[in-house]
């Protein structure tokens, strides 16, 4: 009898062990990543702080971050020997904050974990066994640093990027910080730089160029005048639109003015070139409508986060619910008339809830002069390893088709125009062929505010444009009556300067 | 093949085992085998092959397995202790020592573990005396749990003892009145009871159980000192009622002490979801299972983790440890090898020629193995985490001294059950049993 009794025990007792074999397993290996990626898990980046790491250099081959041998709690020592020029860009390697920036995104290349690296490491058995890659950005050091110049201490943003590859060129955004000050091997002062870094009300840490989301004023205009000739309710030249001071959209009192209360009308070539309100809140409200204005707006890439490999990227805005329609189309409003339509009106010129990241205005300006695609944004073009082979060549894919081949021409004849006899002016460049849209989107008037933008394009007169760029200014009291050509202008007429004198 | 020469090559398996591991640790860590890896080699086998020895000439007979099961854990827990903090290494090198020599003690001056029996009051007593004696003045608290004594520059554990000392004393009380404690009295529903005088011992480790957990906060070793009273009392009688009763007494229990302890609050709080505050109350947990994801299946290799990371990594935490080291395929390892020994454990119970012996092997080997489970199951969040040591392997010399006092008593009594002289032994035992009874209360 007690041999049955005790034989129940074992059987207990082996149940025991096999719930103990199977949590064994869900916390081992089939759900270990949640517990890798916990944010209070320090083991993997310890880890890498005592392993050797690949460089990070720019497209012009300047090192910006390097791991040098060293004597203190970790066998070696990340450094940034360009501070917080590339801060952004590169992030950091923090023992107890993580990671950031490129150092997280590819942190498999840079330590050597990938197939692709561990397979060219085997090649060469014979030589050190050292599998780290180097990471290789589509940035170059001289437009990043033209970038800093031009915005000097305003705050702001430059984003600079190859329409044909989506690679971006430079990415640069006041303040930024020194990425040094995290990766020190010392936990406590890491944790009292990175508290200073987040006390600081500019929030130096965030990149704005395409973590934070701004109104875009005017620049908007280009989505607005996609979705006009995408649905054929416009071409560039008819139909005329009358020379108003203000319009007041349907099923409201409140208008809508010209900039500095000027008067403005024509065809949608005239609209662009004088960065007509008046016209294209007309032109959103009663002849595209929200169904088409969103869904175009969304084909450019609004509401949804750019596949840009950086972490942390910010989705742009454009709102889209406008009720339900209140009138049918008629000959005089087409589209129709919507509960929300006076906020569509707003809309349609970068106003009311619309925002978007610097990096997103580019996005639109790169699908327009790459003949309607859009190639997905990036900052790392190739990964080598450690002798300098090229491993992995990161090649370009398309990530949005937002307008037709024709439309996008149309545009860039349009923004051609701005430079030539708009608000574009400041960026002519002989024997280069520039194109522009700007934006001053105000925040208030009492006091005044506004944001200052800039988006443009460069090339050869007789080939593809190469550069597009995308400026924002961000409002400040020093220059409350900031305008998109007069402060945003030279800032791009700087980078295109340095891009082609360069190049 | 003999069992002597099976134990004999498993436990040189078990010496190789050992020295690689600790080898690949230095390896691992600092790129060089360690100096001392031969006196290391000549120590481990020195150790193993006396009490072959020892176990050759006055158990020949016994289980082949348990000891280099036994050698194998206690190596691997070496491996890792040293590799967390050598200063520790030291002293677990000497409480091995003193292990194995108390195992061989047991051997040689214990040929017959029945001779206990007659004294089981007197062990009864012994058992709650040791594991009382922290609550009095000689008693230190260390990280809360108010269950050791300083004796010198030691501290010792005596509750590790009194669970030893107090099986030896149920299996004697039990079979002396397993016949009362069958016959069922009264009905409770569907439950046969026998007479409420005769639930005592039950209520006894009940009530021990719980001062143990409120007066001397050690929550593991209640929950294991009362389902070592259950295990036994089950085993004895054969009936669930014992069963049922006991796991009403322990909801009771658990019920109220988790309304009335704030303790026994946070260890459940922490248990449900240790990622709350994986920086404070659950950064032993949270850390534990870091570890371990670390592992994964492979582990990262001997040397090359961060287990010094886990709080406790020595103590209660090394099972993490070894899953950080080690991988899937090393805690996998870890657990076929206590599967191995409770199934040899429970087979020498079978074989046991006296009730006496098959209650006392049968619920020493519940003991550690349900002690496995309690602090296995605690590092992954099947259970409450609760302060055990794992048996042979967790840094802490009261721990491993008294599992291999444990080691001895199977060993010993797997061998008088294998050796054609034994039948005269169990006559003898079965006379001496009875005049003690007179003593009883």
């Amino acid at each position: 009898m007690i041999d049955r009794s005790l034989r129940h025990v074992l059987v207990v007792l082996l149940g025991c062990f096999a719930i103990l074999f199977v949590q064994l397993n869900r916390v081992q290996v089939f759900n270990n990543t949640e517990l890798r990626e916990n944010p209070a898990n320090t083991r993997t980046i310890q880890r890498d702080f005592s392993r050797p790491r690949g460089l990070i250099s720019t497209a012009d081959r300047v090192v910006i971050a390097r791991s040098v041998p060293s004597d203190g709690p970790f066998s070696f020592q990340r450094e940034y020997p360009e501070g917080e020029l590339f801060g952004h860009i590169t992030g950091y390697l923090s023992i107890n904050i993580g990671a950031s920036g490129v150092e997280r995104t590819y942190n498999d290349e840079l330590v050597g974990r990938t197939p692709s690296l561990q397979l060219s490491g085997l090649a060469d058995l014979l030589g050190d066994s050292d599998a780290t890659g180097q990471v290789i950005v589509s940035l170059r050091r001289d437009l990043q640093a033209a970038a800093r110049d031009a915005l000097g201490e305003r705050r702001g943003s430059v984003v600079a990027l190859d329409p044909r590859t989506g690679e971006i060129l430079a990415m640069w955004s006041n303040p930024s910080y020194d990425p040094n000050l995290l990766a020190s091997q010392d936990g406590e002062a890491v944790n009292a730089a990175y508290a200073d870094l987040l006390a600081d009300e500019a929030n130096p840490l965030r990149a704005s160029a395409y973590r934070d989301i701004f109104f875009p004023g005017s620049t908007f205009k280009l989505v607005t005048a996609s979705a006009a000739l995408e649905a054929n309710v416009v071409t560039l030249t008819s139909p005329v639109f009358d020379v108003e001071t203000s319009y007041t959209p349907p099923l409201t009192s409140r208008s809508i003015s010209n900039f500095g209360g000027s008067s403005c009308g024509g065809d949608l070539l005239a609209l662009i070139t004088s960065s007509c309100n008046v016209g294209f809140a007309r032109l959103g409200a009663e002849l595209v409508g929200p169904s088409r204005m969103v869904d175009q707006a969304q084909a450019y890439g609004f509401n949804t986060v750019p596949p840009i490999d950086l972490p942390g990227a910010a989705a742009s805005q454009f709102p889209t619910d406008y009720g339900e329609q209140v009138r049918s189309p008629s000959l005089e409003i087409p589209a129709g008339v919507y509960e929300n339509s006076p906020a569509l009106a707003q809309a349609a010129i970068g106003q009311f809830d619309v925002a978007a990241t610097p990096l997103q205005m580019a996005l639109v300006v790169a699908g327009i002069v790459n003949n309607g695609q859009i190639m997905a944004p990036r900052v790392v073009s190739e990964i080598r390893n450690k002798k300098g082979d090229v491993v992995d060549q990161l090649g370009p894919t398309v990530w949005q088709r937002p307008i037709s081949e024709l439309v996008a021409a149309d545009l860039q004849t349009a923004m051609v125009n701005v430079v030539e006899n708009g608000t574009g002016r400041s960026i002519q460049f002989p024997g280069l062929l520039t194109g522009a849209k700007t934006g001053t989107a105000q925040l208030g008037t009492v006091p005044a505010l506004s944001h200052a933008w800039m988006v443009a394009f460069a090339g050869p007169v007789d080939g593809d444009p190469e550069l597009v760029l995308a400026v924002l200014v961000e409002a400040n009291e020093t220059d409350p009556e900031q305008t998109g050509g007069r402060v945003a202008g030279p800032v791009v007429a700087s980078m295109i300067e340095t891009y082609f004198a360069n190049s | 093949m003999r069992p002597r020469t099976v134990e004999l090559g498993l436990l040189v398996l078990a010496s190789i085992i050992t020295v690689a591991a600790y080898g690949l640790t230095s390896l691992g860590r600092n790129a060089e085998l360690p100096a001392n890896i031969v006196p290391f080699l000549a120590m481990v086998i020195g150790m193993l092959l006396a009490t072959h020895l020892v176990v050759r000439r006055f158990a020949a007979s016994a289980d082949g397995l348990l000891l280099p099961l036994a050698a194998l854990l206690n190596g691997l827990g070496y491996v890792i202790i040293a590799r967390l903090d050598p200063a520790l290494a030291d002293s677990q090198a000497a409480w091995t020592f003193i292990g194995l020599a108390g195992f061989s003690a047991i051997l040689v001056f214990l040929p017959d573990v029945r001779r206990l029996e007659p004294y089981r009051y007197t062990l009864a007593l012994v058992g709650v005396v040791m594991l009382l004696l922290p609550l009095t003045p000689i008693g230190v608290s260390i990280n809360g749990a108010r269950i050791w004594l300083r004796v010198g520059s030691f501290s010792i554990q005596p509750g590790e003892f009194a669970k030893v000392v107090l099986a030896t004393f149920l299996a004697g009380f039990l079979v002396d009145k397993r016949e009362l404690l069958t016959i069922s009295t009264r009905r409770l529903g569907p439950l046969h009871l026998p007479d409420i005088k005769h639930l005592g011992p039950l209520l006894l480790a009940w009530g021990i159980a719980l001062i143990v957990m409120v007066a001397e906060r050690d929550l593991g070793s209640s929950l294991l000192f009362f389902t070592l009273f259950i295990v036994m009392v089950y085993a004895a009688t054969g009936r669930s009622a014992y069963v049922v009763v006991g796991a009403v007494l322990f909801s009771v229990g658990a019920v109220g002490s988790y309304r009335f302890f704030v303790h026994v609050q946070r260890r459940v709080e922490i248990w449900l979801d240790p990622f709350a505050d994986p920086k404070g109350a659950g950064y032993q947990i949270a850390e534990a299972s870091f570890a371990m994801a670390d592992g994964g299946l492979t582990g990262t290799g001997l040397g090359l983790g961060a287990p010094g990371k886990i709080p406790f990594a020595a103590t209660d935490m090394i099972f993490a440890a070894i899953g950080e080291e080690l991988g899937l395929l090393g805690t996998t390892a870890v657990l076929v090898t206590y599967l191995l020994f409770v199934s040899a454990g429970f087979r020498v119970a079978n074989q046991a020629r006296s009730n006496f012996e098959k209650l006392l092997a049968g619920g020493l080997t519940a003991l550690l193995g349900f002690q496995t489970f309690v602090i296995i199951g605690g590092i992954l969040r099947v259970l409450p985490l609760t302060g055990v040591t794992l048996p042979f392997v967790s840094y802490g010399g009261s721990s491993l001294i008294s599992n291999y006092l444990i080691l001895g008593v199977l060993v010993q009594i797997s061998h008088r059950a294998n050796s054609p002289d034994s039948s005269v032994g169990a006559l003898r035992s079965t006379k001496s049993a009875r005049p003690e009874a007179d003593l009883t209360p």
